[in-house]
């Protein structure tokens, strides 16, 4: 099942479905960080809204994600964490320390907007 | 006692979403919130990935529990892995979390309400957790 | 079986009895519960007519043999009273008077034959114990379940998550905070901030009483949850107290962000939102 990657402005938008597997989540951390590379995106979105478990490993490949994509220069922010998930997220011990949080995708937006005013 | 059980055979990283989605309707059948659904889908996430991880492959059973009060649900994974070394060890919080290791132990714990777990070096391992419906 | 049928004879026998004398035996009944002190927070005519529809409950009981009838109406009648404040100790016991008002006009219906006495108390006794065990039983469920359904009203209400402004929570939390109600606390929360769109939220425990690790651990985990769904969270009105404790015993406070009292932490809340709070200027 392959991730979608959608292209806005300087933003790159990617949206998890439900259901994905590791070998899923590896390919959609190459594709973004080839993309940000590709399109000179300053940042990149990861929608989690439909996402009904996050385990140790997807949440492992979000930092990943933000982290390869820092060193690119840009800044990721992870959306839609939903309640119940982030309850489970913190029993579990992961609280994807160092990576940005918004509560959806235009507060996600707005998040990328206000950092690359401070960042001119 | 149990009426329903589900037995997922786990050899690749598909079947560990198969194994926590069937989970997750197990225990939505069973009367369990959804905010529980999704604590014991991640606990089933988290074993199913370390059998994956350690012994390449073992099977999920979940199934659910008629206590004399209560109704549950319980998960055992096993696998006829290379065992756990130092199974205190594997239960002590910040072991292997963050590494590239993923025991997770620990927290499955924390998800769920009780927890069992046989290994020995070379013959295997078997975790046994339950969750009571409140 | 032939021993069943005989019992089931003698039962009849003796519901038979207890229709034919039913007035004189209630009245006696009320009277003994008059004269032991129970149910005083019911008037003599609402005792009475209880009295009578528990007499008949009784009656109907030992005729069928079934307790469906009794567990409904032992249920429902637990329901009126226990607003009215009647303990469980009154219940049994009034139950315990009609058992054995019923034994003494037992006794005094055989007394001359000893025998029969006997083998109608071997068929009277285990259904009159069953009947004072189901109606216990009943009454004591019917007061938990109530007892269940004013604690998770109180929870609901010990844990209001307030709006002050847009995008501005605060969970001012008091009393003593369990795993149960810590996570009902959480989850509230992390509802309230997606219905709310909250970008920062205030959790005031000054009405916290004290705290140990498990309940400091939950708080620690609010706070990530939290952040997790894009909220800051400001922790105010941590006594030094607690905060030695928590120190002692190895809680990470850099997790926290902590502001002395509540106005400080809405003011540093509000900055963060991005408001600016100003008196207005005094006309010359």
């Amino acid at each position: 099942m392959e991730v979608p990657i959608l292209k806005q402005g300087q933003v790159l938008i990617a949206t998890f479905q439900a259901a994905l597997s590791d070998a899923d989540l590896n390919q959609l951390r190459s594709a973004l960080v080839q993309q940000v590379v590709r399109f000179r995106s300053r940042g990149v979105i990861v929608d989690v809204t439909a996402m009904d478990v996050m385990d140790s490993f997807a949440s492992r490949t979000l930092r990943e994600i933000a982290h390869m994509i820092r060193l690119r220069g840009a800044e990721t922010v992870i959306v839609g964490i939903q309640p119940e998930v982030a309850f489970a997220m913190v029993q579990l011990g992961l609280t994807l320390e160092g990576v940005a949080t918004a509560l959806d995708l235009e507060e996600g937006l707005a998040y990328l907007n206000q950092k690359f005013k401070t960042m001119k | 006692m149990s009426r329903v059980e589900i037995r997922v055979t786990i050899t690749s990283d598909q079947d560990i979403v198969l194994a926590r989605q069937k989970g997750r309707s197990l225990a939505l059948e069973l009367g369990f919130s959804s905010g529980d659904a999704t604590l014991i889908a991640t606990a089933i996430s988290e074993l199913a990935r370390n059998i994956v991880s350690y012994a390449r492959r073992g099977e999920i059973v979940v199934k659910d529990v008629q206590g004399s009060s209560r109704v549950g649900i319980a998960v055992t994974a096993s696998d006829n892995g290379p065992g756990i070394l130092d199974v205190g060890q594997a239960l002590r919080d910040g072991f292997s979390t963050s590494g590239s290791l993923g025991l997770g132990l620990p927290g499955v714990r924390r998800l769920m309400d009780e927890f069992e777990i046989f290994s020995k070096p070379g013959q295997g391992t078997k975790v046994m957790v339950k969750k009571w419906r409140p | 079986m032939a021993k069943r049928d005989e019992s089931s004879e003698l039962l009849r026998e003796l519901v038979a009895h207890l229709r034919q004398n039913r007035t004189q035996l209630r009245e006696e009944w009320v009277g003994r519960i008059s004269e032991t002190r129970l149910l005083t927070a019911m008037t003599k005519e609402e005792i009475f007519a209880e009295a009578t529809s528990v007499y008949d409950s009784y009656v109907e009981a030992l005729e069928t043999e079934t307790f469906e009838a009794l567990q409904a109406y032992a249920r429902n009648l637990s329901e009126r009273i226990i607003p009215r404040g009647v303990e469980t100790h009154e219940v049994v016991g009034i139950v315990l008077l009609l058992r054995d008002v019923l034994a003494r006009s037992l006794f005094a219906k055989y007394q001359t034959d000893f025998k029969k006495l006997n083998r109608i108390l071997d068929a009277y006794e285990p259904a009159a114990n069953r009947i004072a065990n189901t109606v216990a039983v009943g009454f004591v469920q019917e007061r938990e379940r109530v007892i269940r359904q004013q604690q998770e009203a109180i929870r609901e209400l010990s844990t209001p998550v307030l709006q002050v402004r847009e995008r501005l929570l605060i969970l001012p939390i008091i009393g003593v905070i369990d795993p149960q109600r810590a996570r009902q606390l959480t989850e509230q929360l992390l509802r309230g901030i997606r219905t709310n769109r909250a970008k920062v939220v205030v959790i005031d425990i000054t009405g916290v009483a004290a705290m140990d690790v498990t309940v400091a651990n939950h708080l620690v985990q609010t706070v990530e949850a939290s952040r997790l769904l894009g909220a800051t969270v400001i922790v105010t009105g941590l006594s030094p107290e607690i905060a030695q404790t928590l120190v002692t015993i190895g809680v990470d406070l850099g997790k926290m962000n902590t502001v002395g009292d509540l106005q400080g932490g809405i003011e540093q809340a509000e900055r963060l939102l991005g408001y600016k709070v100003m008196a207005l200027a005094e006309p010359n």
